[in-house]
């Protein structure tokens, strides 16, 4: 059994897709965690502009959580297509 | 204090390398056979009655030819639905998709195998012939549904408001709908379209409200996944794309082709901002349907949790339940939340984008003088 072997049985690919969607988790996290502190700091400083803050939060975390999920979409794809 | 932290380094290093020098040239006889992939490319090893995950998992996010409920008694309870077929041999062909019986009888020379119609000889062998399916599968019929809905809503409100008029209050469902269009003209359009939002505003109703209610059904139990596929998004996504590029003026174009920048960095800059132009509908087209798959995706997971915790011991399965349970309660009104979210964010970034493409020259002095 030699390290071709190993890497050919399709088994790596499940776990490169594993990997690879906790780290897009990580990333979603660090990202929307970044939003909400800089939106929460916001509307202490400035309560009255509490609304507008809030649907730019919600808007730019759409927009992280998208290419989060583009990197479940290829984690999915690695699985799924041999 | 750095040469002993990269003594460590180096020496894990070495010894990462050197063990798997040895588990590559191990012994030939441990290593076990790799498990044969099933087609839908899950490799797990299939028993005879066993439960496996990753069939129901997809069964529920793919489209399929019947609305499949439940089991009962082991056999499946589900209502089913007219299948279309077209081949160059026999033609149109017309039925209701139960003579397949879930996938275990051909019927005039079809059979479904995994969800997809293929043509069959007597002996049940597949054949080269190229199979059209054009049937109502239940992403179509929960579209069809969807659309009636909201068209048989919206012509209900339009009336009211022809009768009454702009001035009166509004009544009964109105109340409900008119807040959500208002908000939709003010944050969407007008302040992102400025003083043209008027004729963009049918589109981007229309699509949001469509986007709402597909997302808002995929959420019934037993259900279809229609905005989950990667069809009905692409076509969505087209559309905006064209609304995008009916929109565009001379300037758009100029400053894609001819970019302000010094001559060195133009011809990446052309090629960049070109590819520009295409991803931007293709990351609306990917955000939809990633964000619905996805969601369908944990929920059903975390049910099926339950019955994998179970076929370790019954004790596992029962105690792992109301856990589950809790979770799958909070991802499920998240994805409600998400169903808003995701329509209100394809109109939004559809509005930007159709703002992008008019822009014209840069008024920035102007807009700062009249604060």
């Amino acid at each position: 059994m030699s390290l071709l072997n190993i890497l050919l049985d399709g088994s790596i690919s499940n776990m490169g897709a594993a990997i690879g969607a906790g780290l897009a988790a990580i990333g979603a996290g660090i990202g929307i965690g970044q939003i909400g502190k800089g939106a929460v700091e916001s509307i202490a400083r400035q309560p009255e502009a509490a609304n507008d803050i809030r649907s730019n939060m919600i808007l730019t975390a759409a927009f992280v959580e998208g290419v989060a999920l583009f990197a479940v979409i290829a984690s999915v794809l690695a699985i799924f297509i041999k | 204090m750095m040469c002993k932290s990269l003594k460590c380094f180096i020496i894990a290093c070495l010894s990462m390398v050197l063990s798997i020098g040895v588990y590559a040239n191990g012994d030939t006889t441990q290593i076990p056979n790799a498990p044969h992939p099933t087609n839908e490319g899950h490799a797990a090893p299939k028993e005879a009655g066993d439960f496996e995950p990753g069939t129901v998992i997809m069964e529920h996010i793919m489209d399929n030819h019947d609305f499949h409920l439940f089991d009962y008694n082991g056999h499946p309870v589900s209502i089913p639905l007219p299948v279309i077929v077209f081949t160059k041999e026999t033609g149109l062909k017309v039925f209701m998709s139960s003579r397949f019986e879930h996938g275990h009888a051909a019927y005039q020379g079809f059979k479904l195998i995994h969800g997809e119609i293929v043509a069959v000889n007597e002996q049940g062998v597949k054949t080269e012939s190229k199979v059209y399916d054009f049937s109502l599968t239940r992403n179509v019929v929960q579209m069809f549904l969807s659309l009636i809905i909201l068209v048989v809503l919206m012509l209900n409100i339009a009336k009211k408001y022809k009768k009454q008029g702009a001035k009166q209050a509004p009544t009964g469902f109105q109340n409900a709908v008119e807040p959500v269009i208002t908000f939709i003209r003010d944050e969407v359009g007008k302040s992102n379209l400025g003083n043209k939002y008027e004729k963009y505003m049918p589109y981007l109703l229309t699509v949001f409200f469509f986007i709402l209610i597909c997302n808002l059904f995929g959420l019934i139990p037993g259900s279809a996944n229609v905005t989950g596929n990667i069809a009905f998004t692409v076509v969505l996504g087209v559309i905006s794309f064209i609304a995008i590029l009916f929109s565009t003026n001379k300037h758009f174009w100029g400053h894609i082709f001819n970019p302000p920048v010094p001559g060195f960095v133009k011809p990446i800059l052309i090629i960049v901002e070109f590819l520009g132009v295409f991803t931007k509908p293709f990351a609306l087209i990917i955000r939809l349907f990633a964000n619905m798959v996805a969601g369908h995706m944990i929920i059903t997971c975390l049910v099926m949790m339950i019955f994998i915790f179970s076929k370790l011991s019954l004790g596992a399965g029962l105690g792992f339940a109301p856990v589950s349970l809790a979770f799958t309660i909070f991802i499920y009104i998240i994805e409600v939340l998400v169903a808003f979210i995701q329509a209100f964010i394809f109109t939004n970034l559809t509005a930007v984008f159709i703002s992008q493409a008019f822009e014209g020259e840069h008024h920035e002095d102007e807009a700062h003088a009249h604060h």
